[in-house]
């Protein structure tokens, strides 16, 4: 981290619209050149943050700092920020290099200058040679590089990005998302992005805040908020993960057992420090189980974990074969359903099991994330 | 004032209706053009009983007017029967100076409501759309209401504003002597602006307003830069409802018309009352073959995509 003061600072803010907080008492700080995402799900306040920050709605409480100064009554069009909206607002009556240029025309930036800088911003997004083509005459992911472009070109300290890439189709998507990446290492200015797309939020962002019912939840990395979840919202948001509710039994600095009535005794080789007795809730991704075929009543023995522990008894119920990977459905003997990934290393893995094929499940003693609430 | 009742009273309220009839149709052809080329549900339209009852409803429409164009060459002083052809009625229609000074009155007229109507209308749309303010539902329905009174009411209600409440002084120049008219014409056409404006402004994505903000431009830059723009098929189309409104109007121009303010269709009415000759028509033909050109013009002057959204 840098030592420079952070280029956006937001302390307290709430945002009331009459008696619903939209943004419920957000602190929290940018830094410069950071790729940061604002996630959560559909109604979360996370738009409403990012509109606060462009200036189209005030906070009812608190400070926002952009680049140091209060944004307190500063308009929209005095900030030093840009933003790509969801819908791109790319105007329908102006040429593609009008579109770019307008920012600039209103800043009253000269003609020749106008051009150089509306030629380079093209060109950044790749649309060079464009400039003369109505946007009725370009596709969505176009009109979409014609919405950053013409964001760009007022050079702002931060970019806004309002779910950049919800409007394309799954391809494209991949192919913008690598692109909005190597996008901003080219300009190196600060993105902040909003979405409701957990994948889109760990490809691109340097850092995630996790927003529910106007609360920040969790401010991580994207592999923190995948690996260290703080919280069952957390942990269930972020990608697929089996929950289960237990109680702690034994606590020792370097191991636990939580007990749990789904998967008997699980066993952990890190202290929770907890009180014992208390409710605690085991988020297990599905990717961290193993599956071993259970032809005869022996249960594997992994180094990893302690014989009779981390190992349960079930039958595979359902198969997904995803090509890269294979999901399995498998219902334990006491009736719980468990999710497991399993990646398809060779070309004959996914002949490994069949459905309806007994099975046992195993996981490493440090897999599960132990979450108090 | 009273209104004049003679025998020839129905004939002229015909011939009266038929001259609303192209103005009103080349006004909804300018707002709603169909799309070309959609095949589905409007399959029908190629068996032949549909197609014969649309010969028949344009037959119905436009013969009338045909008839009409096609006595204004009739070498006879009656409009009945055809004794040849010649140009002269429109030689006379065209040096008639009363006939002449009512088209000017009209046409200034309606210029004049077109363009306070477009701007009042327009407004308008924009503050119902735009805000939420207490009385807003009670001034829409205000707003609409000169679209669902009746005409003669509306023309009555005029003539005792101008009686009473606000005389207009007499003998005043050009343009200021036509005054109440031009009052009572924009009473009358800017909610149908408005309406049309509206109806254009639902399809406005508001985030290209915040766009234009965000990239430096004031309320007003934004109004003019995106909105405008967005509007603008919605401003030619009811900027030509009011022109046509204005130019054809009679009951309302006859009640607000001082002695010696006459407007083209109060003249022509006037002219019937004594005989139905082929000037009347040479001049309405004019008229048709005007306000058909007007429409040609602004649907020229837009974008033919744009003229389906609006």
């Amino acid at each position: 981290m840098s030592s420079k003061p952070p280029i956006i600072s937001i302390e307290g803010v709430t945002k009331r619209f009459g008696d619903h907080a939209a943004v419920d008492d957000v602190s929290l700080t940018i830094n410069e050149g950071e790729f940061f995402a604002l996630l959560g799900p559909s109604g979360c306040g996370k738009t409403t943050l990012l509109r606060m920050l462009a200036g189209f709605e005030t906070p009812t409480e608190g400070t926002i700092r952009i680049d140091g100064k209060d944004t307190d009554g500063v308009p929209p069009n005095r900030r030093p920020v840009n933003m790509v909206f969801q819908s791109y607002a790319v105007f329908p009556h102006m040429s593609v290099a009008d579109n770019v240029a307008y920012g600039l025309k209103i800043d009253g930036v000269a003609k020749a200058e106008r051009d150089r800088r509306v030629e380079e911003a093209l060109a950044l997004v790749q649309l060079e040679g464009f400039g003369g083509r109505m946007p009725d005459q370009m596709s969505g992911g176009q009109r979409q590089r014609v919405a950053l472009a013409r964001a760009l070109a007022k050079r702002p300290r931060v970019l806004l990005l309002d779910e950049p890439l919800s409007a394309l189709d799954a391809k494209l998507r991949e192919a913008m998302r690598f692109e909005l990446a190597s996008l901003q290492h080219k300009v190196g200015i600060t993105f902040v992005m909003v979405t409701h797309d957990q994948d889109e939020a760990l490809a691109l962002a340097t850092r995630c805040a996790v927003m529910e019912r106007g609360r920040l939840i969790q401010l991580a990395t994207p592999s923190d908020l995948y690996e260290f979840p703080n919280s069952r919202f957390v942990a269930d948001f972020i990608g697929t993960v089996n929950m289960v509710e237990g109680t702690l039994k034994t606590d020792n600095p370097t191991e636990a057992i939580i007990a749990t009535k789904e998967l008997g005794d699980v066993y952990i080789d890190h202290a929770v420090l907890g009180n014992e007795g208390a409710t605690l809730y085991l988020a297990l991704r599905p990717e961290k189980i193993s599956l071993f075929r259970r032809d005869g009543v022996v249960p594997p023995k992994l180094e990893d974990c302690p014989e009779g522990y981390n190992v349960v008894a079930g039958v595979i119920d359902h198969i997904a074969y995803l090509g890269s990977e294979s999901v399995f459905k498998v219902i334990l003997t006491n009736g719980r359903q468990m999710l497991v990934i399993r990646p398809n290393l060779t070309r004959w893995d996914q002949e490994d099991f069949v459905e309806e094929q007994p099975v046992w499940l195993s996981w490493h003693a440090c897999a599960p994330a132990v979450l108090a609430g | 004032m009273s209104r004049p009742a003679d025998d020839d009273g129905v004939l002229a309220a015909e011939i009266a209706d038929a001259q609303l009839g192209p103005a009103e149709v080349s006004a909804a052809v300018a707002t709603a053009r169909p799309r070309r080329n959609s095949a589905g549900p409007l399959d029908y339209l190629q068996r032949w009983p549909l197609r014969l009852w649309l010969v028949i409803v344009g037959l119905f429409l436009y013969v009338p007017l045909i008839t009409l164009m096609a006595f204004s060459f009739n070498d006879s002083k009656r409009n009945i029967v055809w004794r040849g052809f010649t140009t002269d009625w429109y030689v006379k229609a065209l040096t008639d100076s009363s006939l002449l000074e009512a088209f000017g009155n009209s046409l200034s007229i309606a210029a004049l409501s077109t363009i306070v109507s477009v701007i009042l209308g327009a407004l308008a749309a924009v503050a119902l759309w735009r805000f939420d303010f207490r009385g807003k539902a009670a001034f829409e329905g205000a707003m609409a209401m000169p679209i669902v009174i009746p005409e003669i009411c509306m023309g009555v209600a005029m003539l005792v504003f101008f009686a009473r409440i606000m005389p207009w002084p007499q003998d005043l120049i050009w343009p200021f002597n036509l005054g109440p008219i031009v009052i009572a014409h924009i009473s009358f056409s800017f909610p149908f602006v408005a309406v049309v404006v509206r109806a254009r402004l639902a399809s406005f994505d508001r985030s290209q307003e915040e766009a234009a903000r965000d990239l430096g431009a004031t309320d007003a830059q934004a109004f003019r830069d995106v909105l405008i723009p967005h509007l603008k098929p919605s401003l030619i189309a009811g900027a030509l409802l009011a022109f046509t409104l204005s130019l054809d109007d009679f009951v309302i121009t006859f009640f607000t018309a001082g002695p010696d303010t006459i407007t083209f269709p109060v003249k022509v009415y006037s002219m019937v009352r004594f005989s139905v000759t082929p000037e009347v028509n040479a001049a309405s033909t004019l008229l048709i073959v005007l306000t058909v050109l007007l429409t040609v013009v602004a649907l020229r002057f837009q974008n033919p995509k744009e003229v389906a959204g609006a």
